[in-house]
């Protein structure tokens, strides 16, 4: 019961990675860097995602939160669940089943020497910050860059190591908030929007890239409309349902779109009229 | 390999000694009052004459539940598959053709080589309909008689069948029958323009291929919520259809807690939680944006998908099934085109 006739890879077969280095950054989120043990590099673009695996658990997509620019693979895992609760109990030295890099990133030649603008909520800095690292590795490549970050409350703040260290940047503009007040907070409160004026950069101009929960899409982009960006220059992030990563098992379909396949990165544009989308 | 034909004995005859070699035979057979796809022990229980079978043969490609791989916990995956040689019996044209579809989407960008070992072991022998079943709608449909896919066709033409082997394997268990004469072949071609017009107890009135324009247009139409309003997300129209083949992945491991089993199973989009993600977040929450999703991949997403007419296939099993009486595609359809302009 175990040969296959054609010789073709397995497409659900994960291989092996082993957790190298993490660090636990809040209650929830873990970081984690990997290396495949097959000694190889895993190939990624900034955006594209990975399937990770606990045997005898089951599987998770997580996005690929480390610049190609880098070796080995950064991910990070919040816990929510059965998978994410186990990879949250391992240790450095442990292994991850990983399957990928999978779905379709974003798309860099469209936004070369420009101005980026990147609007994250909560974890959704995560995949976005596989492109940021990407675009500052290769400074003459891109424009400018804001960094835009909302968190659900003070404790929430991911990447506060990296989000000084890209403030040191001169290339970046970084700006936070946080949606409920606290005693250690003088900055902006209030979501995303609110800090969405104070952007130096020239916003119909630039490329904007939104990541975060489902219910920050619509608010976002009614402010960039609101600012004259055209659907072109807005890419935004979607997370569904996966569970083959493959276009295969009809979990992550957005209309006629599959996530996995022509996402998890789309161009607004071509969402425009696709009603399950936003 | 030009067209055969074979006596009632002599099929009898060749799925006897098929069975006697011991491979895996199924075909369809009695249930009670019903048909269904099973292993047959003797040739006397294949009926040919049957109307519809309960399930579809979707599960010999893709059986409910089909271990992926095993592992060991904390590493080392390693890929299962399922070489057994099987001989199907019995597929109407309307299975056989959503049969064909599930195998392009198998095949198709990245290839699942679970599915295609499985397939490739198979033996697929299809009979055009003798007894129309009381809600096939395949003539609407342009399912009604097939002409890719099976590795031997056969048609009752009363007193015997003629045989149509494509396929080497095909033409192999058909090597001791003789040619179809033209006056057989004339009798297979009434039995097929009958059927193109007769298995229809559902009219759609419109082309198929103007479906996709129709769905284009219907989006926002009250259909979908007066139907789904009635709706129990019970996933039976996912489960009976022959062109339904969603899964989903899970782990299972031993009792000794070393290894394990990653495998599939059938999954189905009316489900409440089909598109739930971490947070509870459910992008499909309500009913009918579930129940809309059902037709529109039959008449317009898979259809776009796999360049193919249309991914309901007229077999009529999810009304049968469906206790609220909603899930009638032909009904919908109909219902939308009394309102819409194409
Ligand atoms: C493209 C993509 C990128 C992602 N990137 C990250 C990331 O970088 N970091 C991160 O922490 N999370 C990420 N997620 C979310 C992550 O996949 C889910 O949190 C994870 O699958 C939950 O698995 P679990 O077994 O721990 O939870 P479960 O025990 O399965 O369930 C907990 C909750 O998760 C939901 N869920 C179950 N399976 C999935 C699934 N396959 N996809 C989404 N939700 C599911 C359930 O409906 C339930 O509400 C991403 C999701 C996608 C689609
Ligand atoms: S939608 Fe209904 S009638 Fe059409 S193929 Fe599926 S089960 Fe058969
Ligand atoms: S349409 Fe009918 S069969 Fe399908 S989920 Fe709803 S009640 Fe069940
Ligand atoms: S995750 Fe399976 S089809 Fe996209």
């Amino acid at each position: 019961m175990s040969e296959c006739c054609c010789g073709e890879k397995d497409i659900y077969l994960p291989e092996l990675a082993t957790i190298t280095r993490m660090q636990h950054m809040n209650e929830t989120e873990l970081f984690l860097h990997l290396e495949l043990d097959s000694g190889k590099e895993l190939g990624h673009m900034p955006g594209q995602f990975v399937e990770v695996s606990v045997a005898g658990i089951g599987e998770a997509p997580i996005s690929n939160t480390s610049s190609p620019t880098k070796s080995g693979f950064d991910l990070v895992v919040r816990k929510i669940g059965r998978v994410t609760n186990a990879i949250h109990a391992m240790k450095e030295g442990d292994k991850l089943g990983i399957r990928g890099p999978l779905g379709h990133g974003y798309p860099l030649e469209d936004m070369k020497g420009k101005d980026l603008v990147f609007i994250c909520g909560g974890i959704g800095l995560v995949p976005q910050r596989s492109l940021i690292n990407y675009v500052l590795d290769k400074p003459e490549d891109f424009g400018k860059v804001a960094i835009l970050f909302g968190a659900a409350s003070f404790e929430q703040r991911l990447y506060q190591d990296q989000l000084a260290r890209w403030a040191q940047n001169d290339k970046v503009q970084l700006l936070e908030t946080i949606d409920k007040p606290h005693p250690e907070w003088s900055g902006n409160v209030g979501v995303v929007t609110t800090i969405m004026n104070q952007i130096d950069i020239d916003l119909a101009n630039a490329i904007s890239l939104i990541c975060g929960p489902p219910i920050m899409y619509k608010f976002v982009i009614m402010s960039l409309e609101q600012a004259n960006v055209s659907n072109e220059n807005i890419f935004v992030n979607l997370e569904r349902r996966m569970k083959c990563g493959v276009g295969k098992c009809g979990h992550c379909q957005i209309n006629h779109h599959y996530a996995c396949q022509s996402g998890p990165v789309f161009r607004y544009s071509d969402l425009s009229d696709i009603p399950e989308a936003i | 390999m030009s067209i055969k034909k074979i006596s009632k004995e002599e099929l009898s005859q060749l799925v006897s000694t098929l069975i006697a070699s011991g491979d895996r035979v199924e075909g369809v057979q009695a249930k009670d009052d019903k048909f269904a796809f099973g292993p047959l022990t003797s040739a006397d229980d294949l009926r040919l004459d049957y109307d519809v079978t309960l399930l579809s043969p979707r599960k010999y490609v893709l059986p409910p539940v089909e271990s992926l791989m095993t592992f060991e916990v904390g590493g080392r995956y390693q890929s299962e598959y399922d070489t057994e040689k099987l001989t199907l019996i019995g597929v109407h044209p309307y299975d056989m053709i959503a049969l064909n579809q599930i195998d392009q989407v198998f095949s198709q960008d990245e290839v699942d080589n679970h599915y295609t070992t499985r397939r490739k072991n198979m033996t697929l022998i299809a009979c055009d309909v003798v007894t129309p079943s009381e809600n096939v709608f395949a003539s609407s449909m342009g399912t009604a008689t097939v002409s890719e896919g099976y590795d031997i066709l056969l048609t009752d033409i009363g007193d015997a069948y003629v045989a149509d082997a494509p396929t080497e394997k095909g033409q192999a268990l058909l090597c001791n029958a003789a040619d179809a004469t033209a006056e057989d072949l004339a009798k297979r071609q009434a039995v097929q323009e009958r059927n193109q017009s007769d298995l229809n107890r559902h009219p759609l009135n419109c082309k198929i291929e103007d479906l996709p324009q129709l769905l284009e247009k219907a989006y926002d139409h009250p259909v979908w919520e007066e139907k789904a309003a009635s709706c129990f997300s019970c996933g039976s129209c996912n489960q009976v259809c022959p062109t339904c083949y969603c899964f989903n992945v899970q782990d299972d491991v031993s009792w000794d807690l070393k290894s394990g089993t990653r495998s599939r199973a059938w999954d189905g989009c009316l489900l409440e939680n089909f598109a739930n993600v971490a947070g509870d977040h459910n992008f499909r929450k309500k009913r009918n944006d579930r129940f809309r999703h059902r037709l529109y991949r039959k008449g317009k997403y898979v259809p776009e998908k796999l360049g193919i007419g249309t991914a309901c296939v007229g077999c009529g099993r999810c009304i049968t099934a469906c206790v609220p009486g909603i899930a009638n595609p032909v009904d919908i359809y109909n219902t939308l085109l009394n309102d819409i302009k194409l």
